[in-house]
């Protein structure tokens, strides 16, 4: 595993190499450089098994994370491919080209994450939601609270309680039961 | 009269291709009919539907569409505590709840750096072959099921049930276990629990020997199986296929083999594989995988030992903060490879995660790309054949 992050240093940049274990290596590099990266992997080294893309918001960073995750089946390691794009206008290279099955992670992150893949088959067909107006929802500033209380509240006949202060009432009334009991009694 | 029952359609002139390489399908044309297969059809495998243009009997276009089941669990569990997450997670796949509850564990301990006890290893590999059993007893027969071998589903269903039975009495619970936890698992076996599934065992070793006779030696599930829905070796790497629908095209990969994990480097099994990838291929290989399921799991009971530490210490579980990392947990469940990218952020709550379900590619770009010329009388037998889970496609 050293020996193959050797050889990519020469041709690449890659930054933040943290190894997770022996056969799990995460790092970093450049927007313009990942699908190069990721076919060289692919195409030289045996890194045949894409595993999965996916994408993390750091919304405090103004940045989405894509994590290009590949597996070589011969000498069982793993790679995984951090990229940072900007989360304004987010767009990436489309890696389609590489493995059919990008097509579909690649529809899914338009629609949950709104990032763009020009080029890719389908990518603006719906995938999961239908008729979804609202701003994309695995982005962190989605409220899935806020979104059902607008969607799903007021209903009639329907009311909620903090569940805290509910218990305490329910197990430690303010006034004792019995006075209760005798107030009514009499 | 041999000729009209090997008559084969001529697809040369339609549908003619456009320009662009797309199909000139035109409905007007009465040449094709637009059918959706499910969401409510009893061959459909969950809550998924698949849309198919048919010409005459043959498919010359499909497409997945998924949705009906969509809950939000990637997103609710980003804003949870990191125990908080289990009664979601779990529902990521009904049939195998195990899984998911091992991955996500596993994924907190790796990046919080916590060793599990002997004991718990051994357990934790019990409850997961035990929910492979559990799946593998109704996908085998539900395979015969598509092609109207009932009977079969009917069996499969009882064992299933008796191996509901002795989830119960292990960890409380009939479908979602909520047993294997960060730092160990929630218990030790119960009183007399290796006799009752020893006798549960014999009786899925009658069950084995019966389903061969109504499925693998009859002669309608062969022609219908046989030749049927092929996956070309090709096809392994560029659809990410995994599990048994890779070892059918004679694939030798299991997470099990590969990167083991838990105790199974200390049982002795070999992964089945076949080398045609039809639906005949799938079928024997989930077979074969029934039979070693149940050696294994005697195998299980056999070297583990009787008593021992279940649960390392872990953090209070409410003040639980993880350092910023992130980790990818693979394991094999009946399906394949099933996996978790875990991230954190040093906060209390992880930052993301993302399941690595088989069905994802199985279900979506695969399905859609073996059904074309396919008979629509095989679409159920197809679907069922990848062993498709939809709740794991839209987390």
């Amino acid at each position: 595993m050293k020996d193959l992050l050797e050889r990519l240093n020469t041709k690449y940049n890659l930054t933040d190499i943290k190894y997770q274990r022996d056969n799990l290596v995460f790092l970093t590099i450049g927007k313009e450089n990942t699908i190069d990266l990721v076919t060289h992997l692919r195409d030289y080294e045996g890194f045949t098994h894409f595993v999965l893309l996916s994408c993390v918001d750091w919304i405090e960073e103004g940045k989405f994370q894509l994590t290009y995750f590949l597996n070589q089946p011969e000498r069982k390691y793993d790679i995984a491919i951090r990229t940072m794009i900007d989360r304004d206008n987010a767009e990436m290279v489309s890696a389609h080209h590489l493995w059919r099955q990008i097509t579909t992670y690649q529809r899914e992150l338009r629609e949950m994450y709104g990032i763009n893949f020009p080029g890719s088959p389908g990518v603006d067909e719906n995938f999961i939601l239908e008729g979804w107006d609202d701003i994309p929802p695995m982005r962190r500033e989605f409220d899935t609270k806020q979104y059902s209380e607008d969607t799903f509240f007021p209903r009639e006949g329907r009311k909620t309680h903090d569940p805290a202060s509910y218990m305490k009432e329910k197990l430690y009334p303010t006034e004792p039961t019995t006075d209760k009991v005798n107030k009514t009694d009499e | 009269m041999n000729n009209l029952f090997n008559w084969e359609p001529d697809r040369s002139k339609y549908p003619t291709v456009k320009d662009n390489g797309e199909l000139d399908v035109d409905l007007s044309s009465h040449k094709f009919t637009k059918l959706w297969v499910g969401p409510n059809h009893p061959g459909i495998t969950g809550n998924m539907a698949v849309e198919i243009t048919i010409s005459g009997d043959e498919i010359v276009q499909a497409k997945t569409h998924v949705g009906y089941l969509h809950r939000g669990f990637e997103k609710l569990i980003e804003r949870r505590l990191f125990i908080q997450g289990f009664p979601t997670c779990i529902r990521m796949c009904v049939a195998e709840p195990d899984y998911n509850e091992y991955i996500l564990s596993k994924s907190i301990e790796d990046l919080s750096g916590i060793e599990i006890p002997e004991m718990a290893e051994w357990l934790r590999t019990l409850a997961l072959e035990m929910a492979r059993l559990q799946s593998l007893l109704r996908t085998v027969p539900g395979q015969g099921g598509t092609f109207s071998l009932g009977l079969g589903v009917q069996w499969g269903m009882y064992l299933r049930d008796l191996i509901s039975d002795r989830f119960e009495e292990l960890t409380g619970a009939r479908i979602y276990h909520m047993y294997i936890l960060p730092g160990g698992v929630r218990g030790l076996l119960p009183d007399g629990f290796k006799a009752r599934m020893e006798e549960n065992l014999k009786l899925i070793d009658q069950f084995v020997i019966n389903i061969k006779k109504l499925m693998f030696d009859n002669v309608i599930f062969k022609k219908r199986a046989i030749g049927v829905g092929v996956i070309k070796k090709e096809w392994v790497d560029q659809f990410g296929i995994v599990g048994p629908n890779a070892r059918a095209v004679g694939i030798s990969r299991d997470i099990r083999k590969d990167y083991p994990y838990l105790k199974y480097q200390e049982l002795d099994f070999e992964p089945p594989i076949a080398k045609n990838g039809d639906i005949f291929a799938r079928s024997t290989v989930r077979y074969q995988e029934l039979i070693q399921t149940v050696d294994l799991i005697r195998q299980i009971m056999a070297k583990m030992p009787e008593k021992g530490d279940i649960k390392s210490p872990t953090p209070n579980v409410l003040h639980w903060k993880i350092a910023k990392g992130e980790t990818y947990i693979r394991s094999e469940s009946s399906r394949g490879e099933y996996g978790m990218y875990y991230v954190t952020d040093g906060s209390d709550k992880p930052r993301r995660i993302n399941l690595r379900g088989p069905s994802y590619n199985h279900a979506m770009s695969l399905l859609e790309h073996m059904l074309i010329n396919a008979n629509i009388s095989d679409v159920h037998a197809i679907m069922v054949s990848l062993q498709t889970c939809p709740p794991e496609i839209e987390r």
